[in-house]
């Protein structure tokens, strides 16, 4: 039994320690939110942060987590409040939609780390996040809409 | 199954054969209340095949295309709801089940493909929308002792000419009992409340949440994961199976042989995959060891310069004329396969009882899915329900049902629901291909420099005879062949068009634009290098062959002007395109500039006109994937084959467009009352000949062949 910290809550999970974090979420926990694309840290489907850094969970040993904080898109506001959310509503960003979850959770780091980000900035953030749907110049946009959003909170 | 919410476990009780008009169902609300319980029980009133009234005053709209990006989810209920009289957003949305009325008028089969979804809806959902406002009217009226005429509707309330009102699930089940009128007329375009309008898709919030269900997201009860070991040769077979190792490790359940390879199915998913990866088995690869690129297209040349080829279109005699001429160019061009890589890989859940089974599962093609499922099950058709869930892409991939028979075999062999997903290296290495293609394309100019003679001889294989066997009879051409070349639009006296049926071997798929995206950048870079034979400027040596061509020309001057195409940048070049392909008429204008012996695409304006808009938002987004789509294959996009293995796997050697290396795209859409043109594919054709068009001005390097990657240039 292992223990990890997924969306503020403690869950006990019965994996071998070798298994990708990103099953272990998906199959153990029950957290779908998080996908599947490659494998092979690649394609940037499986984001989540751990302790607010952006990882590849389909690369990350579920045992080499320890106490770290795994935040998932399932975790990011409980009614799509996050600005970068908000933002991919209103731009209307999604596709097919199912690089998303990745797009957003590189995204929110970015803007956790880069409240202003340059287009270089996007380039250099985002470039590990494929979308098969060729969504990109709207997520470009709606980074620099949420980046607003975020700067007119109270 | 609400995919919205991801109420996967509800059986659904509507059978498309009971929902003609004037049935009443009663079904459960999705959620947690007990079938029967008071609060849980609601009726739902069928008035035709896509629309179900509650008598809660609920409205579900049964989307019978699936939802894959392009923006059915939203359209769909757009177009119905214009004419029932509801604000499309408060419409919930389930996919429909297989059914006879839903098959796809544009393709005959319950199909999802061709950009065909809003022009087979556009006619059949207004109609079906205005008479279940009709017969609700109708039902009001009679109770208010008035006739329908008098009536009128607002938001989902009839309203009397009282200003009484009734709501459409009050009368819903009286109405339904009515017969269905005949001979309504439809809005006209300018009195439109929601077409045309661009609404946020109603996926978006799904989908910013992680809450969407797409087919890899299925949970069921008791459900285990398979994953399958598939021949690493195309066609191979397994001769000995050792699965002792795999067996033995955590979580196995068992191993069962599948026909189109070994299953592994165990608790988890990553158990099923490291198992998998622990079986020994030896492979009879026989069918397909002399199979390779070199082979491939040996063989298709050798078609091409045997045959004359079926003819897709005649007009004069080209032959003669390019006898006559006083110029012939001719060229070759040859294409790769590709692969589709849709964004989620391939899998089915399937849940397999001794009466029947469900399949879960993303796919583009309900009918079909569910006869595979049958055969592979020993059931009847109709014995099998097809749950379609948000699909993580499709772009044609997914009209092939290959993947789903291993699933409802490893769920028959262990008696229980079974997920089966394929791993990214299965989808790239498993994968229908685009078909390669090698192609003559030969046109002469008289004596006064008159383009009089073309000449395009096709040869590849034919996707739709193995698709759908039958239908393309012998010697007859594959309409989806000769996309974008049997339409030449330019004004050319003597024109030939043929092709030459050529199987290489492989199975061939269909792939977002399909021919087009062969045909395009055949004939689009062979325009240029006419232009260039004639000493006219690209874009100018078009316009003038398309005088008689309004739709073609104004797209074009629109593109040309709104990327100031005359003043490129210093550094930059640009190239032009211009087709008409699923009714909507477009030209794209590309920029780019070479460094280092690359090149880097800045952007591309898009001009188009497709008809009425339903979305425009949406229309907006698709040309934006589109082109992004047919860049990445531009730039990089090739499948090789070697001893009859894929040589290529992941990301890491299919390259796809990343963020860094987007150009801009502008998309000039023009307003049209003409009948909606299809969005899903057609910008995809046009990048490759403009980004090549635009290579030529900036190196005077003619790529007669994709993908650029494979040239140096200089
Ligand atoms: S699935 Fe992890 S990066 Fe692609
Ligand atoms: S929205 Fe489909 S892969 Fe990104």
């Amino acid at each position: 039994m292992l223990t990890i910290n997924v969306n503020g809550s403690d869950r006990s999970v019965d994996v071998d320690p070798e298994t990708p974090l990103l099953w272990v979420l998906r199959d153990a926990v029950g957290l779908t939110g998080t996908k599947y694309g490659c494998g092979m840290a690649l394609c940037g489907a499986c984001t989540v942060h751990l302790d607010g850094q952006p990882v590849r969970s389909c690369v990350t040993p579920v045992g080499s987590i320890g106490a770290a904080k795994i935040t998932t898109i399932e975790g990011l506001s409980p009614d799509r409040s996050h600005p970068v959310q908000k933002a991919w509503i209103e731009l209307d960003v999604p596709q097919c939609g199912y690089c998303q979850s990745g797009q957003i959770m590189s995204a929110t780091a970015l803007l956790a780390q880069t409240p202003k980000p340059t287009d270089a900035d996007i380039d250099t953030a985002m470039s590990g996040n494929i979308c098969r749907c060729g969504t990109y110049q709207r997520i470009r946009a709606a980074i620099h809409r949420a980046a607003e959003i975020a700067g007119e909170k109270p | 199954m609400s995919a919205a919410t991801g109420a996967v476990t509800r059986r659904t009780v509507l059978k498309a054969g009971a929902a003609g008009a004037g049935l009443v169902l009663a079904i459960h609300l999705t959620g947690c209340q007990k079938p029967g319980a008071a609060s849980g029980e609601r009726k739902l009133i069928a008035t035709n095949a896509w629309l179900r009234i509650g008598t809660d005053n609920s409205i579900t709209f049964l989307c019978d295309r699936s939802e894959m990006g392009q923006g059915v989810y939203t359209a769909l209920p757009t177009i119905l709801a214009e004419e029932l009289g509801v604000d499309p957003r408060r419409i919930a949305i389930e996919f429909a089940p297989v059914g006879d009325a839903y098959k796809n008028g544009a393709i005959g089969a319950q199909v999802t493909g061709g950009s065909t979804s809003v022009r087979d809806a556009w006619q059949k959902l207004r109609v079906a929308g205005a008479q279940a406002r009709e017969m609700l009217k109708s039902a009001a009226a009679r109770e208010w002792d008035t006739t329908a005429s008098a009536c009128r509707v607002e938001n989902g309330e009839i309203i009397s000419p009282y200003g009484k009102r009734l709501s459409y699930g009050a009368v819903a089940e009286a109405a339904a009992a009515l017969p269905v009128p005949k001979d309504i007329g439809l809005k006209e375009a300018k009195s439109f409340q929601w077409i045309g309008k661009a609404l946020t898709r109603f996926d978006t919030p799904a989908k910013v949440d992680g809450s969407a269900i797409f087919g890899i997201d299925v949970k069921l009860p008791g459900m285990l994961y398979a994953a399958l070991a598939q021949p690493p040769m195309l066609g191979g077979k397994a001769k000995t199976i050792d699965d002792a190792a795999a067996k033995a490790m955590p979580g196995v359940r068992q191993v069962v042989a599948t026909g189109s390879g070994v299953a592994v199915v165990a608790d988890s998913w990553w158990q099923a995959r490291k198992a998998r990866d622990a079986l020994k088995i030896e492979w009879d690869g026989a069918a397909t060891t002399a199979l390779n690129d070199g082979a491939i297209l040996r063989g298709l040349r050798l078609s091409s310069e045997k045959s004359a080829g079926l003819v897709a279109r005649k007009e004069g005699d080209a032959d003669a004329a390019l006898k006559a001429a006083t110029r012939v160019v001719r060229a070759e061009y040859q294409l790769p396969l590709l692969a589709h890589a849709t964004m989620e890989p391939q899998v089915c859940t399937a849940d397999v009882r001794a009466d029947g089974c469900d399949i879960y599962v993303p796919t583009q093609s309900q009918a079909a899915a569910q006869a595979a499922a049958a055969t592979a099950a020993g059931l009847k058709p109709e014995q099998v329900d097809v749950h379609t869930t948000f699909l993580g892409g499709g772009f044609g991939r997914r009209i092939d049902v290959d993947f789903i028979p291993a699933a409802v075999e490893a769920s028959k062999a262990v008696g229980k629901p079974v997920k089966l997903l394929w791993t990214r290296e299965d989808d790239i290495t498993h994968d229908k291909y685009r078909p390669p293609a090698y192609d003559t394309v030969a046109a002469g100019f008289d004596r006064d420099g008159k383009l009089v003679a073309w000449k395009l001889h096709l040869t590849g294989p034919s996707i739709t005879a193995r698709v759908f066997p039958g239908a393309v009879p012998a010697g007859a051409v594959d309409p989806f062949a000769v996309e974008a070349a049997a339409n030449y639009p330019y004004d050319v006296p003597n024109i030939l068009v043929d092709w030459v049926p050529h199987e290489i071997g492989l199975d061939v798929g269909y792939w977002r634009s399909v021919s087009h995206a062969l045909n395009c950048f055949v004939a689009e870079s062979f325009m240029d290098e006419l232009a260039l034979a004639a000493r006219q400027e690209p874009a100018e040596f078009r316009r003038a062959l398309l005088a008689k061509q309004t739709r073609h020309l104004e797209v074009l001057e629109v593109a040309l002007r709104r990327s100031g195409y005359d003043k490129p940048a210093e550094g930059r070049s640009r190239g032009v395109a211009v087709m008409e392909g699923y009714g909507t008429y477009m030209a794209q204008v590309a920029e780019i500039s070479i460094e280092g012996g690359k090149v880097k695409v800045h952007k591309i304006v898009c001009a188009l006109d497709c008809g009425q808009t339903v979305n425009p938002g949406i229309v907006t987004a698709q040309v934006e994937s589109s082109i992004v789509f047919g860049l990445s294959a531009a730039l990089w996009g090739e499948i090789n084959v070697q001893g009859g293995r894929v040589q290529q796997s992941n990301f890491h050697d299919y390259r796809l467009v990343r963020m860094g290396e987007m150009p801009v795209i502008e998309t000039h859409r023009i307003e049209s009352d003409a009948a909606p043109g299809g969005i899903g594919e057609p910008a995809t054709a046009l990048v490759a000949p403009a980004v090549c068009n635009a290579i030529y001005a900036a190196t005077k390097q003619r790529l007669r062949s994709l993908p650029i990657a494979r040239h140096n240039l200089a």
